[in-house]
C-alpha cells in the first residue's frame, strides 16, 4: 500500500492524452481503497451484485414462465424445479427472479423519488433559512408525524388494489421527510464553512452555490439515505403485498408471500413457496444494510475501524507483553 | 545538576493510520528537574503534543508508544498498571490542555467540579473539600462567590484559571501544560502568566510548557526544547537558545516572530511546508528547508550532540 | 487629514454601525451593538491593520465592508461612490469583484471536493475575466504568483493534498483571479504553522507594494500589524480607540487600552511578573443605548465624563489619532 502511494507522488506529470487513463487509474486506486480491510463492503456488494444479474438477466437464467401453470401444486424442490412449484403449479426459482426484477424497480423507483424531494426540500430550507425554512420544516413535520404504513394501507385500500407503479410513487411520496431532515442539518452546517461565505462573496449565484458547492459535500449522506429508503421501500412493498394490497396478478416478491400465506403453504409442508421470497427479501436488504454500514466506515474517520486498528491492537499488545503488563 | 523528577530515555511514539506507520515522536530523551520549567516548542505535528499525551498515558488509539521509557521518581510511568497509572495521574502529575475551558462539565456546578476532585483522591469529607476549593479559586485569582457558577456563567480566561485550580488540587509536583492560553486573548494570557508566576513560587512544581509561541516561551522556561518532525532538535538554557540558537530551525522560528520593539526591517523566516511524517527523506527531516544543507545532511540522520554543558543540538553543520 | 503626498482612498467609512439582533423581541434594547462609529480610509497600496482582541468587533466590520452582513449606519464610499449606489444600479457584482476577503481557517475556506484549478478558475468565469480557451493560462499564472510550484501540478490537487500555508496560498490567488483593489484579510495567518505564517505575510506586503492592492489586516497580534501594516487602528468592544501610523501607535501608545495591550504582549527574555496598568473587568456587552467609553471600567485613568460619552477624536501627532477624555 505504501509504495503505490510513494510511487504515485513521484511519477512524471502527464501529458493530457494520458488525462482519461489517469482518472481511471485514480478511480481504481479509491475503490481499492474502499474495499481494502472492508469486508461489509466486500460481502453487501459482492451479493448485491449477484442479486441485480439475476433480476437482469431473468429472462435467460429462467426456465419456465413464471405466470403460467407449468408444474403440479407444491411440488418439492427438485432437478426441474430447483426451488419447488407454488400451490398454483407456477415455478418459484421463474418467480423469485422476476419478482426480483418488479420489487427492486419499485425500490429502487421509491428510493430515488424520496431522495429527489429530500435533496429539494432540504438543501433550499437548509442554505436559504428564514421564512422559506419555517414553512418547509412545517411540511416537513407534518409529514414526519403521518405514521407511513398505516397511511399506505388506508390509500391503498381506498384506491382498490394499486399496481406497482402507484406503489412507487406512493411509497416515493411519503418516505422523503427523514431524508430531508438529515440533509437540512448537514447543509446549515455547511452553509457557514467560509468556503460557502467566500463564494458568496466571489458573485457566486445561489442555485450554483446549491448544485455546484454544497451538494457534492452531502453525497454520502445522501446515498447513505437513499440506501436507507431503499430498504424501507422494499419492505414496505413486500408488506402491502402481503396484505393484499398489491396487484396480486403481478409476479413481485410481495404477491408472492401473498399467495403463500393465502395457500397456506407452511401448513401444509410447502416451506420453499414461503421461505424463498422471504430469504431473498433478507438478503436483498442484508446486502444494501452492509453497503451502507461501509459507506459509513470510510466517510466518517471517527468510527475506529479499518485495517490500520487491527495493526495498532496487534503493536499495543505487543508493547504491553514486553512491558509486563500483559 | 539536581535529580530529575521526570526522566524521558529514547522515548518514541508511532500512530498508525491507513497510510502507514507515522513516528510522531523519535526517540526523545529529556529531564525535568524539581521546580524547573521545560518548554518544549515547534510548530503543528512535530510531536510537541503527542509527547505530553504519552508522558500521562493519555495517548489513544491509533498511538502507541514503541519504545523507551518515562522515569518518574524511579518508576516507569511505562510499565504503571491501571491503579498505579490513576493516582499517578492526579497525585503526582496534572495536565491542563489548550481546550481544556471546554472540558468541564456545563451542568455542574465549578464548585462541585473542584470538590469532586479533591474527596475522589483525599480521605477528607466533603465540608472539608469546599473550603480548600474555596481557597483554590482564591489561588487562581477567581472570587469565592464563583463557586455556585456554571462553566457557561464564565469568560473563556477565567474558565481556564478553574481548569488550573483543578490541575493544581491536588498538590502535583509536574504540571504539564499543552498551549495553555493560545485560545486566550493576550491580555487575559497575561493575567494567567501572572498568576502561573505566583503560583510556582509558592507551590515549587515543576511545569513542562508546550506552546508554539517562542517569544511566550523564552519568558516563562527555564529550558527549551525544539522539536521538529519528532526529534528533539536542540534543548537548552532558555537565554541561549533564544539569543544564539544553534540549529538552522531554530533561528528560522525566532526570526519567524516579528517583535514589537526593535527595528522594523524584512524577516525571512523558514522557507517551504512541514514535511509530512509519512514521507520522512532519508537523513535530516530538515533538508528540503535548510540553507545549510550538505551532502551528509541526505544522508545520515543527525544524533542530538552535547555543544556545551546542558546544551544540546542536532545538525551536521555543528 | 494632510493629503498632500498620500496615495488616493480606495475605501472609505465613515461613522459604521452594526447591530446584531439579540433574542427574540425587537425593542431596542434587544440589539447587541458590535461595530458602533468606525470611521477610517484605506489608500491604495497602503495596509490597514485592525487589531483587537476576540469580540472587539474587528471581523464584523470586514464582513460589513464584503457584504456578508448589512451595515446598520453609517457610509461605506468605494472609489468616491457610496456603496449604496452600487446596489442601486445593479453594480453589486463589480463590488464583489473588487473587494476581496481571506478567511481564517485555510481549512474551512476551500470546497474539500473541487480541486484547486475549480476555485482558481470560477472567479476568472464569474466576473468574465476570461474566456475559456486562455484561462488554464490564468491560472497556472496565479499560482505562480502566489508561490505554488509546479502550478499545473498543483491545480490538479484537491484541498486534503495541501498543508495549511499552501491553502492560505490557494485563498491568496482566488482572491487575486479578479483583479481586486482591496483585499480583507480576516485573520490570515492565525492558523497557519508558525513557520509558514512570515512567508504568508510576505507575499501580501509583495502584492501591496507590486501590485499596488490595498490591504484590511485584522489580527490580535499586534507585532505583525507593525510588521506588515503602515496604518494601525486598535479597537476595543466595537470602538476605534486609537489609531494612526503603526509605529507611532505600537512605540507611543497614548490610549490605556492600547497600552494595556501592549504591555500584555509577550517578550522573550523578559521573564517575571508583569504588572498591567489596568483593572480586571468583563468585557462589556454594548447595547445601541450604552453611553460613555467601553474601556471605562477598566481604566486606571478614567474620569466621570467617561461614563457619560464617548470622546471625540484628537490628533495628537501628526498622523495619530485618539479617542479619550483622558490624554
Amino acid at each position: 500500500m505504501n509504495n503505490s502511494i510513494t510511487s504515485d507522488a513521484n511519477a512524471p506529470v502527464p501529458g493530457h492524452k494520458s488525462e482519461f487513463k489517469k482518472k481511471c487509474h485514480s478511480a481504481w486506486i479509491k475503490t481499492k481503497a474502499f474495499f481494502h480491510g472492508n469486508p461489509p463492503a466486500i460481502i453487501g456488494v459482492s451479493l448485491m451484485t449477484v442479486i441485480l444479474l439475476g433480476a437482469l438477466f431473468a429472462p435467460v437464467l429462467t426456465t419456465h414462465n413464471p405466470e403460467k401453470r407449468v408444474a403440479r401444486p407444491h411440488v418439492a424442490p427438485n432437478a426441474e424445479h430447483v426451488l419447488g412449484s407454488t400451490r398454483n403449479g407456477r415455478d418459484v426459482y421463474s418467480q423469485v427472479l422476476h419478482g426480483a426484477r418488479k420489487s427492486l424497480t419499485v425500490a429502487l423507483f421509491a428510493g430515488i423519488i424520496a431522495m429527489t424531494i429530500a435533496i429539494a426540500v432540504g438543501v433550499t430550507s437548509g442554505y436559504l433559512g428564514g421564512k422559506i425554512d419555517e414553512w418547509m420544516n412545517f411540511v416537513t413535520n407534518v409529514f414526519l408525524v403521518f405514521p407511513q404504513l398505516p397511511l399506505l394501507i388506508v390509500l391503498a385500500a381506498f384506491l382498490g388494489q394499486v399496481g406497482s407503479m402507484v406503489i412507487t410513487v406512493l411509497l416515493g411520496v411519503t418516505s422523503w421527510p427523514w431524508g430531508a431532515r438529515v440533509i437540512r442539518s448537514q447543509t446549515m452546517a455547511i452553509r457557514n464553512k467560509e468556503f460557502i461565505i467566500s463564494a458568496e462573496v466571489m458573485g457566486e449565484s445561489k442555485i450554483r452555490i446549491i448544485l455546484v458547492e454544497i451538494l457534492p459535500n452531502l453525497i454520502s449522506i445522501v446515498f447513505g439515505g437513499f440506501l436507507g429508503t431503499v430498504i424501507y421501500a422494499m419492505g414496505a412493498e413486500a408488506g402491502l403485498g402481503i396484505l393484499g394490497l398489491g396487484d396480486a396478478t403481478e409476479v413481485s416478491w410481495g404477491s408472492m408471500l401473498y399467495w403463500a400465506q393465502v395457500s397456506s403453504s407452511l401448513y401444509t409442508g410447502a416451506w420453499w413457496e414461503m421461505l424463498v421470497p422471504a430469504i431473498a427479501l433478507a438478503l436483498t436488504g442484508g446486502a444494501l444494510a452492509l453497503i451502507n454500514m461501509s459507506i459509513d466506515q470510510v466517510s466518517n474517520p471517527k468510527l475506529k475501524t479499518g485495517p490500520h486498528m487491527k495493526l495498532w491492537k496487534k503493536m499495543n499488545r505487543e508493547t504491553m507483553k514486553r512491558r509486563g503488563l500483559l | 545538576m539536581k535529580e530529575a523528577l521526570l526522566e524521558i530515555n529514547n522515548l518514541c511514539v508511532d500512530y498508525v493510520s491507513a497510510n502507514g506507520v507515522a513516528r510522531a515522536v523519535n526517540n526523545v530523551s529529556l529531564t525535568i528537574a524539581p521546580g524547573e520549567t521545560l518548554g518544549i516548542a515547534g510548530e503543528s505535528g512535530c510531536g510537541k503534543s503527542t509527547l505530553a499525551f504519552a508522558i500521562t498515558r493519555l495517548h489513544k488509539a491509533p498511538a502507541l508508544i514503541s519504545e523507551g521509557e518515562i522515569i518518574y521518581n524511579g518508576r516507569d510511568v511505562l510499565k504503571m498498571s491501571d491503579k498505579e497509572l490513576r493516582d499517578f495521574r492526579w497525585n503526582d502529575v496534572s495536565i491542563v490542555f489548550q481546550s481544556a475551558m471546554n472540558s468541564l462539565n456545563p451542568v455542574i456546578t465549578i464548585g462541585e467540579q473542584l470538590t469532586d476532585v479533591i474527596v475522589a483522591h483525599k480521605r477528607i469529607s466533603f465540608k472539608q473539600a469546599a473550603v480548600k476549593a474555596k481557597e483554590l479559586l482564591g489561588i487562581v485569582g477567581i472570587h469565592g462567590d464563583r463557586l455556585k457558577s456554571f462553566p457557561h456563567q464564565l469568560s473563556g480566561g477565567m474558565r481556564q484559571r478553574v481548569v488550573i485550580a483543578i490541575a493544581l488540587a491536588l498538590e502535583p509536583k509536574l504540571i504539564i501544560m499543552d498551549e495553555p492560553t493560545t485560545a486566550l486573548d493576550v491580555v487575559v494570557e497575561r493575567e494567567i502568566l501572572n498568576e502561573l508566576y505566583d503560583l510556582k513560587e509558592k507551590f515549587g512544581f515543576s511545569i513542562l510548557f508546550i506552546s508554539h509561541d517562542l517569544s511566550l516561551m523564552g519568558e516563562i522556561a527555564d529550558r527549551i526544547g525544539v522539536m521538529y518532525a519528532g526529534n528533539l532538535i536542540e534543548i537548552g538554557d532558555a537565554k541561549t537558545v533564544f539569543s544564539k540558537p544553534s540549529h538552522p530551525y531554530t533561528k528560522g522560528l525566532i526570526a519567524s516572530f516579528p517583535t514589537i520593539h526593535g527595528p522594523k526591517e524584512r524577516l525571512y523566516g523558514i522557507p517551504g511546508d512541514p514535511v509530512n511524517l509519512l514521507r520522512l527523506p532519508t537523513g535530516c527531516n530538515f533538508q528540503d528547508r535548510c540553507a545549510d544543507c550538505m551532502d551528509i545532511c541526505k544522508k545520515e540522520d543527525p544524533l542530538l550532540a552535547e555543544l556545551n554543558v546542558d546544551y544540546h543540538a542536532a545538525c551536521h553543520k555543528l | 487629514m494632510d493629503t498632500t503626498n498620500n496615495p488616493e482612498v480606495v475605501l472609505s467609512v465613515r461613522n459604521m454601525i452594526k447591530d446584531f439582533p439579540i433574542g427574540q423581541s425587537s425593542s431596542k434594547n434587544s440589539y447587541m451593538r458590535a461595530v458602533n462609529d468606525v470611521s477610517f480610509d484605506l489608500r491604495k497600496g497602503e495596509a490597514l491593520a485592525i487589531v483587537g482582541e476576540s469580540g472587539s468587533g474587528k471581523s464584523t466590520g470586514a464582513r460589513v465592508l464584503t457584504r456578508i452582513y448589512e451595515k446598520t449606519g453609517g457610509d461605506i464610499i468605494f472609489k468616491g461612490k457610496p456603496l449604496q449606489q452600487y446596489i442601486d444600479d445593479h453594480g453589486t457584482l463589480e463590488y464583489a469583484r473588487q473587494v476581496q476577503m481571506i478567511f481564517q481557517d485555510p481549512f474551512g475556506s476551500l470546497n474539500p471536493v473541487h480541486s484547486i484549478y475549480h476555485h482558481i478558475a470560477r472567479p476568472l468565469l464569474i466576473h468574465k475575466r476570461a474566456d475559456k480557451k486562455v484561462i488554464d493560462k490564468l491560472v497556472y499564472e496565479l499560482l505562480e504568483l502566489v508561490g505554488l510550484f509546479p502550478a499545473v501540478e498543483t491545480a490538479e490537487k484537491y484541498p486534503h493534498e495541501l498543508s495549511g500555508g499552501q491553502r492560505q496560498r490557494v485563498a491568496i490567488a482566488r482572491a487575486l483571479a479578479v483583479d481586486p483593489e482591496v483585499i480583507l484579510a480576516d485573520e490570515p495567518i492565525s492558523m497557519l504553522d508558525v513557520s509558514v505564517r512570515l512567508g504568508i505575510l510576505n507575499l501580501m506586503a509583495d502584492l501591496k507594494d507590486k501590485h499596488g492592492i490595498s490591504f484590511m489586516y485584522i489580527t490580535h497580534d499586534i507585532a505583525t500589524a507593525r510588521y506588515f501594516a503602515e496604518k494601525t487602528a486598535v479597537m476595543y468592544v466595537g470602538h476605534m480607540v486609537e489609531w494612526g501610523n503603526s509605529d507611532k501607535v505600537t512605540q507611543t501608545p497614548q490610549h490605556p487600552y492600547t497600552q494595556l495591550l501592549l504591555s500584555a504582549v509577550p517578550e522573550a527574555g523578559q521573564s517575571g511578573r508583569r504588572e498591567l496598568g489596568a483593572k480586571k473587568g468583563e468585557i462589556p456587552m454594548w447595547k445601541p443605548d450604552t453611553k460613555g467609553c467601553p474601556f471605562s471600567a477598566r481604566c486606571p485613568r478614567a474620569l466621570d465624563c467617561c461614563n457619560e460619552s464617548f470622546p471625540e477624536v484628537t490628533q495628537i501627532a501628526d498622523d495619530h489619532f485618539i479617542r479619550c477624555h483622558n490624554i
